[in-house]
C-alpha cells in the first residue's frame, strides 16, 4: 500500500514538472565512497553545466542512504544514470567520462 | 536422510552445511562448505532453481538457518507458485522471515555504457536482504544474467570481489549458472570459485530424460566422484545415493527361510542370510516369481515386512497366481507386512525406478525386498551405467541391511551372448540358477545354487514342482545316465530291473560252470594221488633193499679185517726172530 502511494505521487510529481519543470530530468545512482561514483558525479555536472545550461533536474542518490528507492529502480550496477525524460527512460551505466556516448543518448543525437 | 548421530558428527566439523537434499548429504560428506560459495553449472531445465530453493528451504526449517534467494530470472510470484508444485509454502516462509525473495530485473531498459563502473547496488542489496532475515544461506540464479551486456573484464573482478565478499560475510552461498566448467576454467573464474563446483546435466536417451549431478571440485573435503542420477518429483530433488565406499554393514549371521523347507536343505540347512542379496536366474515360466513370493510368505509369516516390487504384473494378477499355488498374500497386505509396487519400466528408466523404490524404502523400512524381474529395467540405458547404478543400490541396500531378492531372465546361455549380464550376478551373495529340463517331450523345473558366500551350499541339480501347496523339492535321483527328472525317472527303474535279472542270470550260469570245473579238479586230484602213492610204495621198496646189501657189506668187512690182522702178527714174530 505504502509503495503503491508513493508510487503514485511520484507519478504526479513527474507529471507536474514534465508540465512546467525542467526538460530534463535525471537520476544519478551513486556509491559514495566508490572512486567510479565520485568520478560520475564530476562528469554529470560537467555535462549538465556544459550541455543543459540550466534546463535540467538531477539527483544524485547514495544507494547505501536510500536502498528501498535503490531496490525499487532495480539498481545492480552503480554509477548509473536513469534519464527520466524526455522520454522514453534511458540508462547510462559507467563514471561517464565517454561524453560523446552520454550525449548521445540524453540528447538523442 | 541421515541419522543423528552422523549428523552430530558432520555438525562437530563444522565445516559444512546440511542441505537436506535427499542423498546429496550423503555423497559430499555432509554438505555444501559451510560459510563458502558454490557454483552450482548446469543447462536450462535441469534443476538448478529447485535445488538451489531447496538448499535455502531445509536451511530454514531443518537448521535453523534463514536464507536468501536472489532471483534474476523469475519474479517471486513464479518461484511461489512453482515451489508449491514440490509441496513448499512459500508464502509461509516469506511471512515467518525464514526465506527472502528478491527480484533482479536486469536489463530492464537500454542500458548504454560510457565508463567503468562495479556491482555495488548488488552488494547492497545482498546486505540488505541478508540482515532483513539474518540469513546463513544465500542462492543467487543465476549469475548469467549478470554477464549479459555487461563488460566481461569488469565483470570478471567485480564476480571474483562477491565471491570474497560472501564468504566474509560468513554465509553459505549457491550461485547458479548456465556456464559449463570450460568456461568456469577459460574466464579464470574458477580461481576463486574453486571451493565447490558442481555440474548437473540432463540427456535424453531412449527418449527418457536423465538427470545427472557430478561433483567437480570441493576444496579441503572428501567426495564422490560419479555422476549421479537424480530426479525431481513432488518430494523434491532426490539423488541415488551413490556410496562412495563399501557400504559399511553390519553383518549378522541370522538366515531367513526361503519359504522351501527342501530348498534351505541345499542353503546349509538354513536359507538365506540376512541382508544378502540373491539372484534367482533362469529363462521364462521356470518359477522365478513362485520362489520370490515364497520367501515373502514365509517373511510376512514371522511377522517382517516385506516390500515387493513388480515390473512384469499387476498387483491384482500377482496377488491371484500366487494364490493357485497356495500362498495367499492378500492377508499380508492387509495388515501392511506387505507392500507391493508395480510399474511399467518403460515410462522412467532405471535410476528413477530406484530412487522411487529408494523413497519408499526409506518410509517403509523393509526387512525383505523383491525386485521381479531386475531384467525389465535393464532395457532402459547402458549396460555399464546400468551395472554401475545397480551396485549402487546393492551397496545402499546392504547398508540398511536389507535381504534383497532380484529376479533375472538370464541364464548361462544368454550371458555368453551379452557377457554383461554376468556382472550382475558378481554383485550377488548367492546365485540361484533355475532351468527348464527338456527331456523326452517333457519340461521339468531343476533348481541349484551357484554360488552362495559364506555358506556350505549343495551343487546338486534338485528337481521341483509347483503345488497347490507351494513349492516341492522332489527326492535326488542320480543315475550313469545323468540326473532324470519326471517320466524317465520311471523308464530308468525299469531298465535297471530288467538289468539286474539279467545279471543274476548270469551268475548262475556262471556258478553251474564252476561247480563242473570243481568235479574235474577233484577227479584229478584223486588220480594223482593213487599215482604219488604208487610211486611213494617203490620208493619205500628200494630203501629196503639197499639196506640189506648194506649189511651183507659191513659183516664182510669185518671177516677180511680180522684175517688181515692175524697175518701182519706173524710177520713181526719172524722178523724179531732174525736179528
Amino acid at each position: 500500500m505504502v509503495e503503491q502511494k508513493r508510487r503514485i505521487e511520484e507519478g504526479d510529481q513527474l507529471l507536474t514538472s514534465i508540465a512546467d519543470g525542467p526538460k530534463y530530468i535525471l537520476r544519478l545512482f551513486v556509491s559514495g565512497i566508490l572512486m567510479n561514483s565520485i568520478r560520475a558525479i564530476r562528469n554529470l555536472n560537467q555535462i549538465c553545466e556544459l550541455y543543459l545550461k540550466d534546463d535540467f533536474k538531477l539527483e544524485i542518490i547514495d544507494i547505501y542512504q536510500q536502498p528501498e528507492l535503490a531496490t525499487d529502480e532495480q539498481i545492480i550496477v552503480v554509477p548509473i544514470l536513469i534519464i527520466k525524460h524526455p522520454f522514453p527512460e534511458r540508462r547510462i551505466i559507467g563514471d561517464l567520462s565517454d561524453i560523446e556516448k552520454v550525449l548521445e543518448v540524453l540528447i538523442l543525437r | 536422510m541421515i541419522s543423528d548421530s552422523k549428523m552430530a558428527a558432520i555438525t562437530a566439523k563444522l565445516t559444512k552445511a546440511l542441505t537436506g537434499i535427499k542423498g546429496f548429504d550423503e555423497i559430499t560428506d555432509g554438505g555444501l562448505p559451510r560459510n563458502r560459495p558454490t557454483l552450482l553449472c548446469g543447462n536450462t531445465g535441469c534443476g538448478k532453481t529447485v535445488m538451489s530453493m531447496e538448499f535455502l528451504v531445509h536451511g530454514a526449517v531443518q537448521f535453523s538457518e534463514p536464507g536468501v534467494f536472489f532471483s534474476f530470472e523469475e519474479t517471486v510470484d513464479e518461484l511461489v507458485t512453482n515451489m508449491e508444485s514440490i509441496h513448499i509454502d512459500m508464502e509461509k516462509l516469506i511471512r515467518e522471515k525464514k526465506i527472502y525473495i528478491e527480484y533482479l530485473e536486469s536489463g530492464k531498459s537500454q542500458v548504454a555504457q560510457a565508463g567503468r563502473y562495479d556491482l555495488e547496488g548488488l552488494f547492497m542489496r545482498l546486505q540488505n536482504a541478508i540482515q532483513k532475515v539474518d540469513a546463513k544461506r544465500v542462492v543467487l540464479d543465476s549469475m548469467d544474467a549478470l554477464f549479459y551486456g555487461l563488460d566481461k573484464e569488469i565483470l570478471r573482478t567485480e564476480v571474483k570481489r562477491l565471491f570474497k565478499w560472501l564468504k566474509e560475510k560468513g554465509v553459505t552461498s549457491l550461485i547458479t549458472s548456465e556456464i559449463n566448467e570450460q568456461f568456469v576454467t577459460k574466464t579464470g573464474l574458477e580461481q576463486f570459485v574453486a571451493d565447490c563446483v558442481i555440474t548437473l546435466d540432463s540427456r535424453v536417451i531412449d527418449q527418457t530424460t536423465t538427470r545427472r549431478l557430478r561433483i567437480v571440485k570441493m576444496r579441503g573435503s572428501g567426495h564422490g566422484i560419479n555422476e549421479y542420477p537424480f530426479m525431481i518429483d513432488g518430494a523434491g530433488v532426490s539423488i541415488l545415493p551413490v556410496m562412495s565406499q563399501m557400504a559399511n554393514q553390519n553383518l549378522t549371521n541370522n538366515r531367513i527361510s526361503s519359504g522351501i523347507k527342501d530348498f534351505d536343505g541345499m542353503l546349509d540347512g538354513k536359507g538365506y542370510f540376512e541382508g544378502s542379496s540373491i539372484l534367482i536366474s533362469g529363462s521364462a515360466g521356470t518359477g522365478k516369481t513362485s520362489i520370490a513370493i515364497s520367501l515373502i510368505n514365509e517373511t510376512c509369516k514371522n511377522n517382517m515386512k516385506g516390500l515387493y516390487c513388480a515390473f512384469e504384473e499387476s498387483t491384482s494378477q500377482l496377488t491371484r497366481n500366487m494364490r493357485s499355488i497356495g500362498l495367499d498374500i492378500q492377508p499380508y497386505i492387509a495388515s501392511g507386512l506387505l507392500k507391493l509396487y508395480s510399474s511399467r519400466p518403460t515410462i522412467q528408466n532405471l535410476e528413477l525406478h530406484l530412487i522411487s523404490i529408494q523413497n519408499i524404502i526409506e518410509e517403509f523400512k523393509p526387512q525383505i525386498l523383491i525386485l521381479d524381474p531386475v531384467t525389465n529395467l535393464m532395457s532402459e540405458g547402458i549396460n555399464s551405467e546400468i551395472r554401475q547404478m545397480l551396485a549402487h543400490f546393492v551397496d545402499f541396500l546392504k547398508s540398511k541391511n536389507i535381504t534383497t531378492l532380484f529376479t533375472a531372465a538370464i541364464t548361462l546361455e544368454s550371458i555368453k551372448s551379452n557377457p554383461s549380464d554376468e556382472g550382475i550376478s558378481a554383485m550377488m551373495d548367492t546365485w540361484i540358477l533355475v532351468r527348464d529340463i527338456e527331456l523326452n517331450s517333457e519340461r521339468n523345473r531343476g533348481i541349484y545354487v551357484l554360488k552362495s558366500r559364506g555358506m556350505n551350499h549343495s551343487t546338486q541339480v534338485r528337481e521341483f514342482v509347483i503345488t497347490d501347496e507351494g513349492i516341492k523339492l522332489l527326492p535326488i535321483y542320480v543315475s550313469p545316465h545323468g540326473i532324470l527328472t519326471g517320466t524317465s525317472k520311471l523308464e530308468e527303474t525299469l531298465r535297471q530291473e530288467e538289468e539286474r535279472k539279467l545279471f543274476e542270470n548270469k551268475i548262475k550260469i556262471r556258478e553251474h560252470e564252476l561247480e563242473i570245473k570243481r568235479e574235474i579238479m577233484e577227479n584229478n586230484i584223486s588220480l594223482l594221488k593213487t599215482e604219488f602213492n604208487a610211486e611213494l610204495e617203490m620208493l619205500s621198496q628200494a630203501k629196503m633193499e639197499r639196506n640189506l646189501n648194506n649189511e651183507a657189506l659191513e659183516t664182510g668187512q669185518k671177516e677180511i679185517t680180522e684175517l688181515r690182522n692175524n697175518i701182519n702178527s706173524s710177520v713181526e714174530k719172524s722178523k724179531h726172530r732174525n736179528k
